[in-house]
């Protein structure tokens, strides 16, 4: 089994205050850490664990700059095989599209069984690269497993579908998969273990070995295109409700509905 | 004259509430639109008549895949059907609810109908010929608004449930129900096996969107009852702070908190809980934070939202009482 | 006088089955020294195959702790009953060595006698003996009747799956037919005789028992038992390397080789290896990983459950039991390393950890010390666990609930994954004013405030450090802290097994200090504490605790008690990393006595035998399989003294119990305080320091 796995390096914000630069283009990474987003490490942990399973090879692959090395050296830690990295400054600013379009260039170059990568990326919560990616491979797909195991030449896929429920799909290899959180206990990567990698040749891929046209990769080469960023007013301290049950109770489901979570 | 296009989910037997909120979403777009633009709806399913008839009312035109082989939604099987129509129709815009149905057809159908995509919008307007959306990042805790240009053939837009509602107005004349086939196409790569209901004991509260969570104030074991109602009217599941777990009122794995389950989602309604670090230290991402304590000074008011200083013994009951009646 | 005239016939005159004494008593002892040192040349080859280890340092000190924990049988006490048994059946043992030796030589020649114990000196001896193998077996006897009827809890264990209760009874068995067939040795001499003599109260009841048997009766038990005791003896002594009772060997070596270093610290990953990332395979995954000595401290377990009986982790339920880790891992030693056979190569056995050793028990262990404390023979269990644990750590096979903490402990230095640039800001307090200043590079002040991370975020926590740099101030001390540029001491981060997240976290705050200049360090925290002492930070500052501190203020009239206590009773719980690790119990007694008029008691597990909040091993984020909650059982403690006020002096132990408070419905009966904040409370107020606000504490 030749494995595939598509992994992103964000910045960690679901414990961070986010803060939006001056000019509304960026967040303020100042105080930010960075590390894997943690549904590609899903995938990470399921392509390990198939490959211990079943033989074969993963390889990691991320697009970003010099410091996604860490995300590839992590995945490294944790029992890949490869890692490559993606990197050219007009690779920046690319929307999902430009992104999988560099991925399916990458991709294509290499044998594969199955390409996993997380479901959505935890910074733009898009999940897009992944089914578009398939769609441009030709190959069958399947978005947020929950649940998956190799058989033979398929791979069976148990995924969230409506209402609670899941299914359990079989895909033909080679296939592509994004998985759900929870999908498997990723092993911890100690300290020692990312030294114990630190010295491993992780090669670089610029835009020149890939057959696209510059023009339509990067900010200027994509559809969408960012026009700013903004965090929605909040107040301190919470909006205390006034009045009798019946009206607060009111106003509290106006409040869900609000934020559409009625 | 130019097309909108929303896949309408048909799920459990009925239209899911996106189909309306869609409807709606399609209209204001098509009234806002530069030049007149129709709606047409597509629907996929079996057993449909009823269904059809109903999304006739909103829409102009409804393609309806009424067969067997649709009974179960799969986004290839979907795929196949959905692909050639567009490519047929033609629609400038396709909208799709951002469902986890949605979220596995519309990456590949963007691509099919080589369309600029974009997913999970909380709104959309015009700007000139582009459209201007509004979503979320970094753990919803950023708004970003994006342009998006139409590639040749236009766009294929996700849209959040729920970021639109179902439009108050009467619905306009009766469009026409055109029946549709799919003609068979190349083997299936991907096939459906069977359906599975995850067990009640396995609720998975880090995966829950909406959580309804009880502390202390519940007093009593067998008043957990109340909050339970409130869950279900809500549609939420149950999670808890420490010492109700302590007292296995419920089990460990419903404990929210740093020496718990880490939880992160889009809504979370404290009930009875003061809010210590501890507690808050399994809640993640920033959810809507509603509380109900009788302790104005508990520490939970600093970090939710919208609270209610009260006797969660009289408000809960009231809230239930309330959101049934809405389900209804 | 012994008998220089033996009216029956001696055993080494004696012949048994036609043949010679001497000869069948020189073929047994050939025997037994054949098999016996075969034996224990097997049970080596372990010990050898093992890691290094450094224990031959300090030998003043060993021996002093030799002669009295090991020969004073110093820890026995603490159980006064079984206690008792022990030192009486070891003191006899010693006793009697010589009458043994004695034995051994009357096999060969009918009147053997020891140099120096002819004459009087073995009349006096002869005595002795007898009172001695008295009281051993009446000891054997009430210990085995209170194994059988009383069975005290710790003799079994809810885990175990082999059972090793009956040897004991083997062992009483052997010892007590060691007594009586001496007694009837001696007792037929004394019936045939008609007088003992002299005073030999144990030999002269048999020969009650035999009194009035012919000679020839007498003369044949009189050889019976003798044969009975020494081929006893020599059994006894080939069967203890193959039982739990290989500690009668060596238990006294194994205190000489004790662990002779200072407070809470660890072992490093190897003996022989500098560097970690020199370290082949980090920590314990086979037997052989473990130092020689750890496994000849397996071998010294006596299955006594003293241990056991003191974690607080096993009277919470979780699947730890130190003793079974010890029993367990014993006899997949003797299992692998087999006395006759083939050794089973390391691969070829079920896995060490995983099959016999659960994640589960490893992960339980809040690395409190109670284990080690209470073991009379010192076996060590921390060394092991943090080794086993390492190893679980390098395989990734960390539990998913230690890995967020851990991971943010890397990147943002605190396991709470709080942004860095709020670590320094608990020194405002609500109104912006500044009680401990923040030292910038470069900067100097006496006392360095090494705040932690459960301070530096936790808001009830931070109410602790800015009481106490409050008074800090009204004292007149100056003090600082490094602010932005602190991170986590490590400590939790080594003991969960990930050393070189310890060592990332060690070598960033060295940097810090580095950078400022101060003469000693206080912490409000006992781990971090134990960290600065004891994990190789190699600072030739004193690093004291915040209840070291107070005491000094107080005691050099720096800081004085305006008002008088209240009426409540008080109760100090001593943190395990501050009291047991480090032997600091004084100091906080000292600063609570010194409130004019306090009524203070203790509990009655207090000083080294405290009972773990469970805390350690950042528990707040793990917390094993307990059924219970430490700090519950601890406040049941405090209640039964009558305590209405527990007084901390650890975050996590106050964090832990304010939870158990609301947990058991206590509030409102029962407050936990910092020693901080209960200072504040009755010291007088200056230079605006304001009393702590009490805490509202966890939900």
């Amino acid at each position: 089994m030749d494995i595939i796995v598509c992994i992103k390096r964000v910045p960690d914000a679901t414990e961070a205050e986010i803060e939006v630069s001056r000019d509304g283009q960026s967040i303020d990474t100042e105080d930010l850490t960075f590390g894997i987003s943690e549904w590609d490490n899903f995938a990470v942990e399921e392509a390990i664990s198939i490959k211990e399973e079943h033989g074969g090879s993963v390889t990691a692959i991320s697009i970003g700059d010099e410091d996604s090395e860490d995300v590839l050296r992590r995945a490294l830690a944790m029992g890949a095989d490869r890692a490559v990295l993606v990197s050219d400054a007009v690779f920046e600013g690319s929307d999902a599209f430009a992104t999988a379009r560099i991925l399916h260039q990458v991709v294509s170059q290499h044998q594969f069984d199955l390409v996993l990568t997380g479901a959505i990326a935890s910074d733009t919560s898009a999940g897009q690269v992944g089914g578009m990616l398939a769609a441009m491979l030709d190959v069958p797909q399947v978005a947020l497993a929950t649940d998956m195991s190799i058989e033979g030449s398929k791979a069976v896929v148990q995924h969230e579908v409506e209402g609670g429920l899941e299914r359990v799909v079989e895909l033909e290899l080679p296939a592509l998969v994004t998985v759900q959180s929870g999908i498997n206990e990723p092993r911890y990567v100690s300290i020692r273990g990312i030294r114990k990698v630190a010295g491993e040749e992780i090669p670089v891929i610029d835009a020149g070995s890939l057959g696209i046209d510059v023009s339509e990769l990067g900010r200027a080469g994509s559809r969408v295109r960012l026009n700013e960023l903004f965090i929605s007013a909040e107040g301190e301290g919470a909006e205390i409700l006034e009045g009798s049950t019946e009206e607060v109770a009111d106003q509290l489901i106006e409040r869900m509905r609000e934020r559409g979570v009625l | 004259m130019p097309k909108i296009l929303v896949v309408a989910e048909f799920v459990g037997g009925s239209l899911d509430e996106t189909a309306q909120e869609l409807a709606g979403a399609a209209r204001m777009l098509a009234a806002t639109a530069s030049q007149d633009y129709s709606v047409s709806a597509v629907v996929l399913g079996e057993g449909l008549s009823e269904a059809s008839a109903g999304l006739a009312l909103w829409f102009d035109e409804v393609f309806v895949f009424d067969d067997a082989s649709y009974a179960v939604p799969d986004a290839e099987v979907y795929g196949a059907a959905v692909a050639p129509l567009v490519e047929r129709e033609q629609p400038r815009l396709v909208l799709i609810p951002h469902t986890n149905n949605g979220m596995d057809l519309a990456p590949w159908l963007a691509i099919r109908g080589e369309r600029t995509m974009v997913t999970d919008c909380l709104s959309l307007e015009w700007s000139g010929e582009s459209i201007e959306a509004v979503r979320m990042m970094y753990s919803s805790k950023v708004q970003a608004r994006v342009t998006v240009d139409p590639s040749a053939k236009g766009f294929l837009i996700t849209v959040r449930p729920g970021a639109y509602s179902v439009p108050d107005g009467a619905p306009g004349p009766s469009g026409s129900v055109i029946a549709e086939s799919s003609a068979a196409g190349a083997a299936p790569r991907r096939r459906f096996v069977r359906t599975v209901t995850p067990g009640v004991e396995d609720v998975d509260i880090t995966q829950a969107d909406l959580l309804v969570s009880i502390g202390r104030g519940i007093e009593e074991e067998e008043n957990l009852e109340i909050v339970e109602k409130l869950a279900v009217a809500l549609g939420a599941e149950v999670s808890c702070s420490r010492p109700v777990a302590d007292k296995k009122w419920l089990p460990k794995t419903r404990q929210v908190g740093t020496s718990g389950a880490t939880v992160k989602p889009k809504m979370y309604l404290a009930i009875g809980i003061s809010g210590s670090f501890q507690h808050l230290g399994g809640l993640k991402g920033s959810p809507f934070i509603a509380a109900i304590n009788s302790d104005a000074r508990a520490p939970i008011f600093e970090v939710a939202q919208v609270g209610i200083v009260g006797d969660l013994f009289d408000v809960v009951p009231v809230l239930t009482e309330k959101l049934e009646a809405l389900n209804s | 006088m012994i008998f220089t005239l033996s009216l029956l016939k001696a055993p080494a005159d004696a012949e048994v089955l036609g043949v010679s004494a001497p000869v069948l008593h020189t073929v047994l002892v050939v025997v037994a020294l054949a098999v016996f040192p075969f034996i224990i040349s097997r049970r080596l080859v372990p010990v050898r195959a093992a890691a290094p280890d450094v224990r031959f340092d300090r030998l003043g000190k060993r021996i002093q702790r030799l002669v009295v924990l090991g020969f004073g049988q110093s820890r026995q006490p603490r159980y006064k009953v079984a206690g008792t048994l022990h030192i009486l059946i070891f003191a006899g043992f010693v006793i009697l060595s010589l009458r043994t030796l004695t034995l051994v030589g009357e096999g060969f020649d009918a009147g053997f006698t020891l140099p120096g114990l002819g004459g009087d000196a073995g009349d006096v001896y002869a005595t002795l003996k007898d009172y001695t193998a008295l009281v051993v077996l009446v000891a054997c006897g009430t210990a085995a009747l209170r194994r059988l009827v009383f069975h005290p809890a710790r003799y079994s264990d809810r885990h175990a799956v082999r059972s090793h209760g009956p040897e004991a009874y083997v062992i009483l068995g052997a010892i007590s037919l060691l007594m009586v067939s001496d007694a009837f040795y001696e007792g037929s001499e004394i019936a045939r005789a008609n007088d003992a003599g002299f005073d030999l109260p144990l030999s002269s009841t048999v020969s009650l028992i035999l009194d009035g048997m012919a000679s020839s009766s007498l003369g044949t038990i009189h050889v019976w038992a003798f044969w009975v005791h020494n081929v006893t003896l020599l059994s006894f002594l080939c069967f203890l390397p193959v039982s739990k009772h290989f500690h009668v060997i060596t238990a006294l070596p194994n205190v000489f080789l004790m662990n002779m270093r200072t407070g809470g610290s660890i072992k490093p990953p190897r003996h022989d290896i500098e560097n970690l990332d020199d370290v082949e395979k980090l920590g314990v995954s086979a037997v052989e990983d473990f130092t020689w000595k750890h496994v000849l401290d397996f071998y010294s377990c006596t299955d006594c459950g003293r241990c056991t009986d003191n974690c607080p982790a096993y009277a919470t339920g979780t699947p730890l039991s130190p003793r079974l880790v010890s029993i367990k891992s014993r006899d997949f030693i003797y299992d692998s390393f087999p006395i006759t056979g083939k050794i089973v190569p390391a691969d070829r056995r079920p896995a060490f950890i995983g099959d016999v050793i659960k994640e589960g028990e490893l992960w339980a262990c809040t690395t409190c010390g109670a284990c080690e404390d209470a073991c009379p023979v010192t076996i060590e269990y921390i060394d092991k666990i943090v080794d086993m644990r390492r190893h679980l750590v390098d395989e990734g096979l960390v539990p998913r609930s230690l890995q967020k903490p851990l991971a943010d402990l890397g990147k943002s230095g605190n396991p709470y994954g709080k942004p860095k640039r709020r670590r320094g800001q608990w020194c405002k307090d609500e109104g912006g004013m500044e009680i401990v200043r923040t030292l910038d590079e470069g900067d100097e002040a006496d006392l360095l405030f090494f705040t932690d991370s459960c301070a530096s975020f936790d808001p009830r926590i931070q109410q602790i450090a800015r009481a106490m740099g409050g008074l800090i101030s009204a004292a007149g001390e100056d003090c600082g802290t490094l602010g932005r540029d602190e991170v986590d001491s490590g400590h939790e981060a080594r003991r969960i097994g990930e050393e070189g997240l310890f060592e990332a976290l060690r070598d960033q705050n060295l940097e810090a200090m580095g950078e400022r200049k101060f003469s000693r360090i206080i912490t409000t925290d006992p781990h971090a504490m134990n960290a600065l002492r004891n994990d190789g930070y190699g600072l030739d500052k004193p690093v004291l605790h915040h209840s070291e501190l107070l005491a000094e203020l107080i005691e050099n009239g720096k800081l004085k008690f305006e008002s008088d206590a209240d009426g409540r009773t008080y109760t100090f719980h001593d943190p395990c990393y501050l009291g047991r690790h480090n032997k600091v119990f004084d100091a906080p007694r000292k600063v609570l006595d010194a409130i004019p008029g306090i009524k203070r008691v203790e509990m009655e597990r207090s000083r080294n035998r405290s009972f773990c909040c469970g805390g350690g091993s950042l528990y707040l984020f793990n917390e094993g399989e307990a059924e219970s909650h430490m700090g519950e059982n601890r406040l049941d403690m405090a209640e039964q003294v009558g305590a209405d006020v527990v007084v901390t002096a650890c975050p996590f132990c106050m964090i832990n119990f304010e939870d158990a408070v609301k947990t058991t419905g206590r509030e409102g009966k029962m407050e936990i305080i910092d020693l901080a904040e209960l200072v504040l409370r009755f010291v007088r107020s200056e230079d605006g320091v304001e009393a702590a606000s009490q805490g509202s504490g966890a939900d």
